[in-house]
């Protein structure tokens, strides 16, 4: 029930002054195809989906025959506009309604749709107006199954969607990992009542129970008791006041032994029970506060009785009552610890307050099948989980208060988990939690904030013929700088606060000013030298003796990650003696033993195991890396006899290597060497898309093409390679196969974290154990 | 007995210490204290103990042409209601819910064998309190009069308040209680509303919440009948007709409720 009433007053006295910032919300609206809109008691959530133009880098190969190849580049670069799908969602406050149907309609202007999706109590009210206002038909849709089709798309798409509140704690927020299977599950919607619904499956639920004591009970009873309007208001009070005055106690009740009848005298015998007098008064904060928990306990109590009767342990909480409350959301985990004896969890989702719009727009979208894509929270355009407490983060409220937005971008293709994880309820990509861990995540801020200069004046540079690059990298840089103010006062706005997601969220902005590829010109001319080398470098592999040769290859593997091989000074080396340069680099690496070494495992299971059937190799950057470094190694297993699948990314993320640049590569090294051209002839090395454009590694969400080739090729061996996908993340991944980590630690902090110096080389190989 | 008790107060003790110490009660003090509660704690075990006992011994001798035991047919319905002698002649297993200030659910399935299932501390003292605040009553006897000149229908918000009538994906009455004190967050229904109609929101809040949390307990207990015992139910028929009604309603007639003469 999610009917929140109350507030509805305002009706007449709509603001119609304020103007909007049409870069910032309600974005890409010339281009809307579909809409719907979940209107609650005091706020408004417009659902939309668009196609969004953006840049993208495409490379292609040149046709080299008959033509000098000496002193061109490798391949042609070109940046093109590319459309791709993306969800809108945007809350408000009632109050702005008409200003915001106003500048809706004001906008549309591709548009065929007909019809409005509309859920939510407040639908009903603003149905003509919206009518007039939009020319577009409403279409009431169930509130509640709404709210499970949205519950059940987050739980799917958005990783770190999940989580337990644990206020004692450090880490006020713990979220979860998602688990490939997300049903059954207990929704109990705290709205003015409560209704507890349980989820069998996509299409599958039912109302078990329900509670009139809910949100309205809080509301309309703390009212009466304190004259205290505002729901949040009253949940100030709340939080300043002292049930026990108010509750009886057991120990009030029972006098000192109350233990023997395995209750602790702490607990509340009767709430209200010390009230039962005419002649005494009560501070507004006291009864707020045990009104609070009585209700919340109550709610607890019921909940954990349902999911008992139905066998459930996770039980998601949503409604206006918890709605981003840190107060709401602590009570209610007290109790659902409390009746369950901890065996039921209480869970919150970051975009509850959404769920009504993304089921209704989902309803309505149906004939596009959004479930059959994977999508991707985009950091740039959310706004991410704000406290709602002002006590506690004051900053910055100011517009991002008034309109709260998260958008989301349809993947190519589905993503799902490697299915060589051990694991995969239990995987956490990431090494560090830098929620938790308050100076590894102040470092790294500070790290990200220091950099940052650089990396808008490298994107401003990759584009010398835009006249407004310039422009474009100062915004890049404001919207970047104003993300990381955000994390460090809320690390937890966007779930875990990672070293992946400050990554992430970096690329995701560079994106969304038209950077596509920083890099791409850098890595067009690396991949150009390397290749120039990579005949002599096997001709020196293949002089070695086989054991001296696999320690070269390492060697190798390791070499290619030394170096920020985009700075200047690198690439001057490289392009007069790129030989010297890879050997140097080889140099500046770690004698044995190393940091995390296994090596000498690594090469007694090469020379006494069989040959690998398959490996999956994840590879790092571009140039060097891929060429001098990853390719001998392919080669060298391919040699074995193993079958190889060589996967990148599939869009860029700083001087990585993408599936494209891999095909033109591999391709110009096929013409070269016999043993690649001939693998690549009979599908020995196959190359696949992560489905990624992260410099980091997330196993489970991985391309769905390269899931079903690592089944088919029975894939034995994972090979995972430098510090974004080995050490940043996956330096704990358990998988089901024998695998490799290995990464040269580039940042001395983080060498000085693990017990090493800068430079220090981590070669990690993992046998499961039987 | 007495050893088990002063074992508690040993464990007890020991417990407690810590705490007097950083509050700066002296040790002999506290001895004292916990003399005097060890009494009373004793005293209110027996009152569960006996409570239990009784239940038990009007259902044995429950032939003597009066019966002790009785339920409610048609409990919403003010002409056709009458209340009905109910024969425990096998009384195990019972659901006891003895509503005092707060509530204690147990589940009986022997003369020795009960256990305590779970609580509420949404009870007579709720309700009590709750009038207090809410209309300057004094006495339990005068908030359950008031009570009875009362509509909750104005405080609550009903479903039909919400959907127009029944919702029905789910099923539910339009009749049902959607939002216990719902209607008051609007300023002006807080205005409409009398005492009366406040006192009586209050009683059927505590009682459907009451009745709820039977239900639950008495179908993850297995058990079907409910014993409904207590202070609360001293001359309250609203309470019980209404614990009859929402018991039989929400089981779909699988739960009984059944209430005590002399308890």
């Amino acid at each position: 029930m999610a009917e929140r009433g109350g507030r509805g007053s305002g009706h007449s006295s709509l603001d119609k002054s304020i103007t909007l910032p049409p870069d910032e919300i309600f974005r890409n609206l010339e281009n809307a195809k579909r809409f719907a809109i979940d209107i609650g008691g005091s706020l408004t959530k417009l659902a939309y989906y668009s196609t969004v133009q953006h840049k993208v880098a495409r490379v292609r190969s040149f046709d080299h025959s008959g033509k000098d190849i000496e002193n061109e580049p490798l391949y042609e670069i070109s940046v093109q506009e590319e459309i791709t799908a993306r969800l809108h969602f945007i809350k408000f406050e009632n109050t702005y309604i008409e200003t915001c149907l106003d500048f809706i309609k004001d906008h549309l202007v591709n548009t065929e749709t007909k019809v409005i999706k509309a859920t939510g109590g407040g639908a009903y009210k603003f149905k003509d107006l919206i009518e007039k206002k939009l020319g577009l038909k409403v279409d009431k849709e169930d509130v509640m199954t709404c709210l499970i089709k949205g519950c059940n798309f987050v739980l799917r798409n958005i990783p770190h969607e999940v989580f337990a509140y644990q206020k004692d704690s450090d880490t006020e927020f713990r979220f979860q990992t998602n688990h490939p299977n997300i049903f059954p599950y207990l929704l109990v919607n705290i709205g003015s009542g409560v209704s507890i619904v349980k989820v069998e499956s996509e299409d599958k639920f039912e109302w078990i129970g329900g509670s009139s004591i809910g949100g309205g009970t809080f509301w309309g009873l703390g009212a009466l008791l304190t004259k205290t309007k505002k729901f949040d208001e009253l949940l100030q009070l709340a939080s300043k006041g002292q049930h026990t005055n108010v509750d009886m106690l057991v120990k009030d009740v029972y006098g000192g032994a109350y233990q023997t009848l395995g209750l602790s005298g702490n607990l509340i015998a009767s709430s209200f029970g010390k009230s039962t007098t005419a002649d005494k008064e009560f501070s507004k904060e006291d009864m707020a506060k045990s009104l609070l928990h009585m209700i919340s306990n109550d709610i607890g109590q019921l909940a954990c009785l349902y999911a008992k009767l139905h066998n459930l342990d996770k039980i998601y909480f949503g409604g206006f009552f918890i709605r981003g409350h840190p107060v709401t959301m602590r009570t209610i985990t007290y109790s659902i610890n409390f009746f369950s004896k901890g065996e039921v969890q209480a869970l919150f989702l970051r975009h509850e307050g959404y769920l009504g719009a993304i089921g209704a727009f989902l309803k309505g979208a149906e004939q596009d099948n959004p479930n059959q894509y994977s999508w991707g929270e985009n950091y740039a355009g959310s706004s991410g989980l704000m406290s709602t407490s002002p006590d506690v983060y004051p900053m910055q409220r100011t517009r991002s208060g008034t309109f709260d937005m998260l958008e989301m971008d349809r993947l190519e293709r589905p993503l799902v988990n490697l299915p060589l994880l051990k694991d995969p309820s239990t995987y956490i990509p990431d090494t560090v939690d830098l929620t938790d861990d308050a100076m590894a995540r102040k470092y790294w801020l500070t790290c990200f904030e220091e950099a940052l200069d650089g990396v808008a004046k490298r994107a401003a540079a990759s584009q010398p013929d835009s006249v407004d690059a310039q422009e474009r990298a100062e915004k890049f840089r404001q919207k970047y700088w104003n993300k990381l103010q955000t994390l460090r006062q809320q690390p937890f706005a966007y779930g875990t606060l990672t070293v992946r997601s400050l990554l992430d969220t970096r690329e995701h902005c560079l994106n969304e000013f038209n950077f596509p590829d920083p890099y791409s010109k850098v890595k067009q001319k690396e991949n150009g030298i390397a290749l120039k080398c990579f005949q002599s470098v096997i001709e020196s592999l293949d002089s070695l003796d086989w054991e001296e040769r696999q320690f070269a290859l390492v060697k190798g593997l390791l070499a290619g990650n030394v170096f920020d091989w985009g700075a200047k000074a690198v690439s001057d080396v490289l392009e007069s003696e790129p030989q010297f340069g890879f050997e140097e680099a080889k140099s500046k690496l770690q004698e044995r033993p190393w940091l995390e070494d296994s090596y000498s495992q690594w090469l007694q299971r090469l020379k006494e195991g069989p040959p690998h059937k398959c490996a999956l190799i994840f590879a790092d950057n571009s140039g060097i890396d891929i060429i001098l470094g990853v390719f001998p190694f392919v080669r060298e297993l391919l040699s074995r006899g193993t079958e190889v699948i060589l996967a990148c990314n599939s869009g860029p993320a700083l001087n990585d290597v993408t599936y494209s640049e891999s095909l033109i590569v591999t391709e110009r090294i096929a013409a070269m060497d016999p043993v690649i051209h001939s693998a690549l002839r009979d599908e020995k090395l196959l190359l696949v898309q992560t489905g990624s454009s992260s410099p980091c590694l997330d196993l489970s969400r991985l391309d769905q093409g390269l899931a079903v080739l690592v089944r088919e090729r029975q894939t034995d061996l994972v090979v995972i390679e430098g510090m974004g996908r080995a050490i940043h993340t996956n330096y704990y991944a358990v998988l089901r196969c024998e695998s490799l980590k290995l990464a040269v630690i580039k940042n001395s902090w983080l060498a000085d974290r693990l017990g090493g110096k800068i430079f220090s080389v981590i070669f990690k190989y993992e046998v499961p154990c039987k | 007995m007495p050893a088990f008790i002063q074992m508690g107060s040993e464990k007890h003790f020991s417990s407690l210490h810590t705490t007097l110490c950083a509050t700066g009660g002296g040790a002999y003090k506290f001895e004292q204290d916990f003399r005097t509660m060890g009494d009373l704690e004793l005293c209110k075990l027996d009152e569960l103990d006996c409570l239990v006992k009784g239940v038990l011994y009007i259902d044995s001798v429950g032939f003597n042409g009066h019966s002790e035991c009785y339920y409610y047919e048609n409990p919403t319905d003010n002409e056709r209601c009458q209340k009905l002698p109910f024969n425990l002649e096998n009384p195990y297993p019972l659901l006891l819910v003895n509503i005092g200030s707060g509530v204690s659910i147990l589940a009986v399935y022997s003369k020795d064998n009960y256990k305590r299932v779970t609580g509420t501390s949404l009870g007579g003292g709720t309700f009590f309190g709750l009038c207090c605040l809410l209309t300057g009553c004094s006495t339990f006897e005068e908030a359950l009069e008031m009570a009875s000149h009362g509509d909750s229908t104005k405080v609550d918000k009903l479903v039909r308040d919400i959907y127009g009538g029944d919702y029905e994906r789910f099923g539910l009455p339009g009749w049902a209680v959607a939002s216990s004190f719902g209607n008051m967050m609007s300023k002006e229904k807080r205005e409409s509303v009398s005492k009366e109609d406040l006192a009586r929101a209050t009683l059927i809040t505590i009682t459907n919440n009451i009745g709820s949390i039977a239900r639950m307990c008495a179908l993850n207990e297995n058990i079907n009948r409910v014993v409904f015992v207590g202070n609360f139910l001293r001359i309250n028929t609203i309470s019980m007709r209404l614990l009859a009604y929402a018991l039989d309603y929400w089981s779909k007639g699988q739960l009984k409720a059944l209430f005590l003469e002399h308890e």
